[in-house]
């Protein structure tokens, strides 16, 4: 049996690293006791496969897991079981069962919607002008890891979120979030002027090809 | 003071700069929340260490549940931040705080260290420094923590005197309620001073505040005596110990990031009756005490099914010598097959039944197989008290290889008393011969791992008399292995740093002089010292000439007979005429069995004849005690014997 999880990594989770999700949800598995499959051989390994990797420090309302199980269970309640022993910070909010033959997980994703709250205020009408700047252009060369790459084709939608109260402004961002062109949101911010450990990143969505 | 929020708000900014901030925010499962302010005394407990090395420390884990159990207590966790995140603190002015609630440390009525081995003590400052608590205990007044420490290396608590309010010796289970319980009755009396909490906290049995007891000198720098300088409190503190463990923690901290040990850990037993002369925990640990098979594996049931961890460790000094491990493997190998998930189970005598043992438990044979012959000559081992002869060694790997394992991992030790380079020879030769056995049998797959440790001698042990090695002669021995041993690429050599090993043997039986020592080389920036990163040897070696203090007087150096230690004021309920005589032992080669078979009245059951008496039967490995209790009983005050007499 395959299911899907959808899950949400927030609070002190932003700190745990994509290995490190694995493994947690490898312990989750453990005292929920589901029938997890692992692989064979020498090392075995759990069937699990998460959809994108988040990074580190990024929270999320849409983290999506496959686990293979060795026997069909019930899902009825099986969240609830879960969310007993998770540690703060993850919520699984659904699970339904998907095809077996259904293509892995990380090939499927299309895109990634995000939330960018900059804990300073005041950068008003300034950010406005950039971030159109940023959506008139044609390309964006940038060096990443040694590697240039146009950043501007993967930027799929950029605005500005007003805040009710004018104080928190927040920035919305769909990027590109396929295999071998997946946007980054913190390179988008440094474009955008703004240092990255200045704001805090939700990632809000996850869309994948149908 | 900063408030939880201001110290988040804060590590917001600083966190993605440095390396595993998981290490610096909490959130686990399991870890225990209580509301700040609806409880009278917040202890945090602190292993000095970073995070990965100090979540999975099973003493902690204890207090972290006993405190928590109380109603009017709550207990945090700290641990030491790694170079890269202290750098940050101080310059953001965050000061170190507990993980669960975020609260400054200095908010805490009780700060409880756990020190283990010697090298966390400059961490240990460092830890009060970052938590703007005064370093020394005599700059602290109404309203800083009470800082308490414990651990093995507090066997010997002088280094570290001028620093910790008040050291437990022993086992902490229940002393630690008894140490709430006087700091609640003091809050309840306003107006009585910090004085007046040390000296209540120094009549609890176990509990060794330094301030009351003064050290005098000789000539010669040795000590003359060690007094107390009120007179109701013992002149000599016995540890404490509890007659019956208690129930084995089940609510293991889950961690959201990679640690040291992932595991659930069930102590299967506590002390050890094999009396390894260089084993500080074998003498410091007695009486050896088990918990039954089925308790073992409840616990272990019970704490999977709570953390989902992937392996279950059974830990004791000496798993073999546990009554029923048979039984306990077999059932342990049947409740877990099947589930993914490994056992471990150190610490095993070379014999073939450890083979057996091992298999029973499922393990994985990629894991690698470990012994510990410590040494390599009948002489040697005759001397340390460890006697496996070579053959069953031989044996024993052979049989290792033939049922599927790969790898084997041996340990020893150089620089055992009286060691020459034909013993460090002799190791060399062994594990040769343990590799040629292996290709015999699987051919060039059979790896060997041999781990070459360097002995330092504690206090409370037969061997607190010897002299260490010199550099000399541990790096000529090391480079004997090395070239004995470098060139086969199935044996892999791993060596501990000489200058780790003098650091540990300074401090092991270091005096109240060396606390002057570990400040100065704290202020100069050693921190982390048994870490490549940290340490700062040349800031011990200035430490020591600025204190004019000879590091060589306290590692090269024959104690004499008559001589009085440091730690004579401290005792482990092991005599001190019990070690010498086992030190002559050694010195004339003569073994001492296994005291299961016979008692030979190492201490513990006469100075807990009382304890003993009240839990008679198979729990305690020691013998019953039958004789009518004295009349007068005084648990804490009693004299111990001085050698000789």
């Amino acid at each position: 049996m395959r299911i899907r999880i959808t899950f949400s990594k927030q609070g002190a989770l932003r700190y745990t690293g994509h290995l490190d999700l694995h493994k947690l949800w490898e312990r989750a598995a453990r005292r929920a006791e589901l029938p997890l499959a692992y692989s064979q051989g020498f090392h075995p390994q759990p069937k699990m496969n998460i959809a994108a990797a988040l990074p580190l420090g990024f929270s999320s309302r849409c983290e999506v897991l496959d686990m293979r199980l060795e026997q069909d269970i019930q899902l009825d309640g099986l969240a609830v079981k879960l969310n007993d022993t998770m540690p703060e910070g993850i919520r699984v909010t659904q699970i339904e069962q998907v095809d077996e033959r259904a293509p892995a997980l990380q090939t499927q994703v299309a895109s990634a919607e995000y939330e960018v709250t900059l804990k300073e205020a005041g950068l008003g009408s300034d950010l406005k002008r950039k971030i159109d700047s940023i959506m008139e252009s044609e390309s964006i060369i940038r060096t990443r890891r040694n590697k240039e790459y146009d950043l501007r084709p993967l930027v799929e939608t950029l605005t500005l979120i007003p805040s009710p109260d004018g104080k928190k402004e927040k920035i919305f961002m769909k990027l590109t979030a396929k295999e071998g062109a997946t946007g980054r949101p913190e390179e988008v911010l440094d474009v955008l002027g703004i240092a990255f450990e200045e704001t805090r990143i939700e990632r809000v969505r996850l869309n994948f090809q149908s | 003071m900063l408030t939880p929020e201001q110290i988040e708000n804060k590590l917001d900014h600083v966190l993605l700069k440095v390396q595993k901030p998981g290490r610096y925010v909490g959130g686990e499962l399991n870890s225990t929340h209580k509301d700040w302010d609806n409880f009278r005394t917040k202890v945090a407990f602190v292993f000095p260490d970073i995070y990965d090395i100090g979540v999975s420390n099973v003493g902690l884990k204890i207090l972290y549940d006993q405190v928590n159990q109380r109603d009017d207590a709550l207990a945090e966790r700290v641990y030491s931040p790694w170079l890269d995140m202290e750098i940050l603190m101080r310059e953001n002015g965050i000061p170190l705080y507990a993980l669960e609630s975020k609260q400054p440390l200095a908010c805490f009525d009780l700060i409880g260290f756990t020190l283990p081995y010697e090298t966390l003590y400059t961490n240990a400052l460092n830890v009060l420094d970052l938590g703007g608590i005064p370093i020394r205990t005599v700059d602290r007044d109404e309203s800083h923590p009470i800082v308490i420490a414990g651990g093995h290396s507090t066997m010997n608590p002088e280094p570290m005197y001028a620093f910790i309010d008040a050291f437990v010796i022993g086992e902490g289970e229940e002393v630690i309620h008894d140490i709430i319980n006087a700091i609640q009755k003091h809050k309840d009396q306003p107006g009585t001073s910090r004085a007046e909490l040390l000296h209540e906290l120094a009549k609890i049995p176990g509990v060794y505040v330094p301030t009351f007891y003064e050290a005098y000198y000789m000539d010669d720098g040795t000590l003359s005596h060690i007094e107390p300088t009120v007179d109701d409190i013992p002149k000599i503190v016995t540890k404490r110990l509890v007659a019956k463990l208690p129930p084995p923690p089940t609510k293991f901290i889950v961690p959201n990031i990679d640690i040291v040990h992932n595991r659930v850990s069930v102590e299967i037993m506590r002390g050890c009756t094999r009396g390894c002369r260089f084993c500080h925990a074998g003498m410091i640990t007695r009486p050896v005490r088990e918990r039954t098979v089925d308790e073992v594996l409840e616990a272990a049931k019970i704490a999977i099914k709570n953390t989902g961890f992937e392996e279950l460790a059974l830990l004791s000094l000496s798993s073999s010598d546990y009554s029923n491990v048979l039984e306990l493997v077999t059932k342990v190998g049947e409740q877990f097959d099947g589930k993914h998930l490994k056992v471990s189970l150190p610490s095993l005598r070379i014999e073939s039944v450890s083979i057996d043992l091992m298999e029973k438990l499922k393990e994985k044979r990629s894991g690698g197989f470990t012994l510990a012959p410590e040494a390599a000559t009948e002489r040697m081992r005759r001397i340390i008290n460890k006697f496996v002869p070579d053959e069953e060694v031989i044996d024993t790997t052979r049989e290792i290889y033939r049922r599927g394992w790969t790898t084997i991992k041996l340990y020893f030790m150089i620089g055992h008393p009286s060691e020459t380079l034909e013993d460090v020879q002799a190791i060399a030769d062994l594990c040769k011969r343990v590799i040629e056995e292996g290709r015999k049998v699987i051919g060039w797959k059979a790896k060997l791992n041999a781990g070459v440790s360097t002995f330092v001698p504690k206090s409370q042990t037969p061997f607190q008399w010897v002299s260490c090695d010199t550099p000399e002669q541990i790096r000529a021995k090391q480079a004997l292995l090395r070239r004995e041993l470098g060139r086969d690429k199935n044996i892999k050599l791993s060596l501990t740093d000489a200058e780790d090993s003098f650091l540990e043997a300074w401090l092991s039986r270091g005096d109240r002089r060396m606390a002057e020592v570990v400040y100065s080389a704290w202020e100069k920036g050693s921190r982390f010292d048994a870490w490549r990163e940290g340490k700062k040897y040349s800031a011990w070696i200035e430490a020591f000439e600025e204190q004019g203090l000879d590091p060589l007087f306290y590692t090269h150096r024959q104690r004499r007979t008559d001589e009085v230690f440091p730690w004579e004021h401290i005792t482990a309920a092991v005599r001190k005429n019990f070690l010498f005589q086992d030190f002559r032992m050694s010195l004339e080669g003569e073994i001492r069995v296994d005291c299961r078979l016979n008692c030979f009245a190492c201490g513990i059951l006469p100075i807990f004849a009382q304890t003993r008496r009240e839990n008679p039967g198979e729990g305690w490995k020691c013998p019953d005690v039958k004789s009518p209790a004295p009349k007068v009983v005084s648990k804490s005050t009693h004299q111990l014997p001085v050698v000789g007499d």
